[in-house]
């Protein structure tokens, strides 16, 4: 892959700087001595440097922007959001 | 997709808006500063649900508007060589410098292309040793460790045809300089979700005390929003000014510190100038004097006449600020529009302008929302 | 920055200037704001005719005693062969639908193609068996042809031109300008397929279960379609920029709002996720067999039940309505929120049909 017009103009929704989309580690490996997982995104498969998330391997969710991972998902945390609505008064 | 569907409920975004309406008893002014949530925004018309209670404003959260017309510049020129293969994210080739933009320079024959990572840049250099593969690196902090990532496994694969155009700018300090303009109306902020993934909250600390307002580090998807916006309000009902983190899924005080070792080894943090705002103290990054050899700016002497003047109607820098918002400008969809455009929001898809003119009804109304 | 002043776009403020370029920019071909423009700024002034006025699809021309309808369109897909298709099915398949969107029976097809010196003859033969195949399948005959050869870099692989022509029974009168407020607004399946199948190629993306392109003749649809309702306003295939310019072009040229609740857009999980990635609209990617009907409200219902009891057509569902009001596109949120739907000026993909 080589060439792809990132056209950012009315067309796209999203700008390539600002996107990270939540993914979840299929497996480890190397390529070019970059520490490289395999990353479903809902059904999408896409190869992501990992290195900066040592303790993260198979199964484990990331967050992924232009192709790094940033950190992983705390799941638990991200349930909690969603009791928040419910009223139950906990804390995000 | 998990971790995306589930904060696009409906049902929940409608009872978080409504809980946002209720704690409020002033028209607070949040101002969020990330493209991306002022994208969500206005895409999901989350104004139009908190309509006649909190002000939600539109900070200078758009990495491409703000790089700098010098900036854009030195990429058209260094483009405009025979050796040199400018790759660049997508989202910059519509930015105008003082002449034209890197879409044109293409089709004018310039060799520019787009990438979706930093590394692939880099793959490009492995692969085609006889070019000189410049980056064109723009983004926050965010950004930040993959360009780092990419220059520091240059370095280690020896890959002599690779180098960068550091542009990067830092969120902190903007913060400061919106606030110390004599016209901000911002009570609050929303502070960006992703760039807090990676740098953490340390650095918002003092800022939420020196300035005595809340700071809510806030996500991406509707409702991350509009909690962020809720606790922003708690605070403010409650007299508060320190650092709250909504988007707790992804970000911890102390922020990814692989990502922070790695970004403080490859950049420093300089001045830079944000276009509309003026040059923003430590507003930047550039790369350290160890990393001097990938510096683009160093390896090529190329130096463009920069005219960085916006037209005189042009109102990015009041924009930014949060001081007027787009509709208001008089220039705003007549002689400025994405295709045209006359000054920075008006760029990229998440710059406040552009977002506005793409999504915005003029006469919006929101029947039907409670 | 040089830019020439447009006196146009200042005594018109809702139309957006024209892009800053004296030259062909890939936006120009991406089939939305910048080609209508490329278009009204060099061709209509030198081309104007009451059937180009139309804008549609394909020309009809009346013959007195039977009507014919005649079309044309370019392919130049990259890569050559993505997964559902090649440029060679796409090539027959794109015109044999633009024949079907005025209402035509196709009768025959020519194909012209432009080699690149240095593309394997294995590689144009296997592009030339897939277009056989395609057209066999229709049963539509090629019955003419040329090809020519450019030096190598001139050329990129295989462009390929087809054209077709088609009778139009009596009574039918399908075209843009018959479109009018009040009217529904029908999708036959789910969007964006097309434009996604080549992107995952390009973007070396692989999935769990792959997207393929949706390329396929929708004549026969069509015609099951018009049987159950021969009054049907309107038909357009959403191929360059996707339903999203289709909807803008229809406004445009009926002069009405459109309004559409996003949440009723049939997309498959496969491409919203690839779309969530890459940071793209599912709206604004092309389809090759899918349509958008606009039809008298009275007619929803006979005509959703004609093109749902088709196997091309299970999927379709109604998404909007055009109303009065002055041109543009409205998107009604799932939180009851109501935005534009942004005009797709550039192309996130060139090189996609």
């Amino acid at each position: 892959m080589e060439w792809r017009s990132g056209w950012s103009g009315c067309a796209r929704g999203r700008a390539d700087v600002c996107l990270a989309v939540p993914g979840r580690i299929l497996d480890v490996g190397d390529e070019h001595g970059l520490r490289t997982a395999r990353v479903d995104f809902g059904g999408v498969r896409k190869s992501v440097c990992v290195e900066t998330v040592p303790e993260a391997g198979a199964g484990d969710w990331v967050l992924v922007h232009a192709g790094f991972a940033l950190q992983v998902l705390d799941e638990v945390a991200a349930r909690e959001v969603l009791a928040w609505v419910h009223g139950d008064g906990s804390r995000p | 997709m998990r971790f995306v569907d589930e904060y696009r409920d409906p049902e929940r975004i409608l009872r978080a808006a409504a809980e946002v309406k209720r704690r409020a008893t002033r028209a607070w002014r949040i101002m969020e500063v990330c493209g991306g949530q002022t994208h969500t925004i206005l895409a999901s018309g989350l104004d139009q649900l908190l309509e006649g209670s909190v002000e939600l404003l539109h900070g200078p959260g758009c990495p491409v508007c703000v790089t700098s017309v010098e900036t854009l510049d030195r990429a058209l020129a260094l483009a405009a060589r025979s050796d040199v293969t400018l790759v660049s994210f997508g989202d910059m080739l519509r930015v105008p410098g003082s002449h034209g933009d890197l879409f044109g320079a293409r089709a004018r024959g310039a060799d520019v292309r787009v990438v979706y990572s930093p590394l692939d840049a880099l793959e490009l250099a492995v692969k085609r040793p006889q070019r000189e593969i410049v980056f064109l690196a723009v983004g926050f902090e965010t950004t930040a460790p993959a360009v780092a990532s990419a220059i520091q496994s240059a370095r280690k694969r020896d890959v002599a045809n690779f180098s960068v155009l550091v542009a990067h700018v830092r969120v902190p300090p903007a913060l400061i300089a919106i606030r110390s303009s004599p016209d901000c109306r911002v009570d609050a902020f929303l502070a960006a979700g992703h760039v807090c993934t990676v740098m953490g909250t340390s650095e918002y600390e003092p800022i939420a005390r020196e300035l005595s307002l809340p700071i809510v580090v806030t996500g991406f998807e509707p409702l991350d929003l509009l909690q962020g916006t809720a606790l922003a309000v708690e605070q403010l009902e409650r007299g508060e000014a320190r650092v709250d983190i909504q988007y707790r899924r992804a970000v911890r005080p102390e922020g990814n510190v692989h990502a922070r070792a790695l970004v403080r080894e490859i950049f420093e943090v300089v001045d830079r100038p944000w276009r509309g705002i003026g040059v923003v103290p430590g507003g930047g990054l550039a790369l350290s004097p160890s990393y001097a050899d990938f510096d683009a700016e160093l390896r090529f002497p190329e130096r463009a006449a920069s005219a960085p003047q916006e037209p005189g109607v042009c109102r990015a820098g009041d924009v930014l600020r949060g001081a007027l918002r787009p509709p208001e400008c008089a220039a705003f969809g007549r002689s400025c529009t994405p295709e045209r455009p006359l000054g920075a929001p008006m760029v990229s898809s998440e710059g406040a302008c552009a977002a506005y003119f793409r999504y915005r009804l003029a006469d919006v109304s929101s029947e039907g929302a409670p | 920055m040089s830019r020439k002043l447009d006196v146009r776009a200042l005594a018109n403020p809702s139309c957006p200037a024209p892009l800053a370029s004296d030259r062909v920019v890939l936006a120009h071909g991406a089939g939305a704001g910048a080609s209508a423009r490329l278009l009204e700024a060099c061709v209509f002034p030198h081309l104007d005719n009451p059937w180009l006025r139309e804008r549609h699809d394909g020309a009809v021309l009346d013959l007195g005693t039977s009507r014919l309808a005649f079309t044309t369109d370019t392919f130049v897909v990259s890569p050559l062969e993505f997964p559902g298709g090649d440029i060679g099915s796409l090539a027959v398949h794109g015109t044999i639908n633009d024949l079907a969107m005025c209402g035509a029976r196709p009768l025959a097809l020519s194909c012209a193609v432009v080699l690149e010196e240095g593309l394997p003859l294995e590689t144009f033969e296997r592009v030339m068996r897939g277009l056989a195949e395609a057209a066999r399948r229709v049963d539509v005959p090629v019955v003419t042809g040329d090809t020519k050869v450019v030096e190598r870099g001139k050329g990129d692989g295989i462009f390929i031109n087809t054209s077709g022509v088609g009778l139009v029974a009596a009574g039918r009168d399908l075209r843009p300008g018959r479109v009018a407020p009040g009217d529904a607004i029908l999708v036959s399946g789910p969007v964006g397929c097309h434009g996604a199948a080549v992107l995952s190629v390009r973007e070396g993306l692989a999935f769990e279960s792959e997207i393929r392109s949706d390329s396929e003749p929708l004549h026969d649809l069509v015609e099951a379609l018009l049987e159950a309702v021969p009054t049907m306003s309107c038909l357009r295939d959403p191929s360059r920029g996707g339903v999203a310019a289709v909807l803008h072009e229809i406004a445009r040229g009926a002069g009405a709002e459109i309004e559409f609740e996003d949440a009723r857009v049939p997309v498959t999980d496969a491409v919203r996720s690839a779309c969530e990635l890459l940071g793209l609209d599912p709206l604004s990617l092309a389809c090759e067999g899918r349509l958008v009907a606009f039809v008298a409200e009275s007619e929803v219902g006979a005509a959703l039940e004609s093109l749902r009891s088709h196997p091309k057509g299970r999927a379709a569902v109604r998404i909007g309505t055009v109303r009065t009001g002055r041109p543009r596109v409205v998107v009604r949120t799932a939180l009851g929120t109501r935005r534009l739907l942004p005009l797709p000026a550039g192309d996130p993909l060139p090189r996609i049909c």
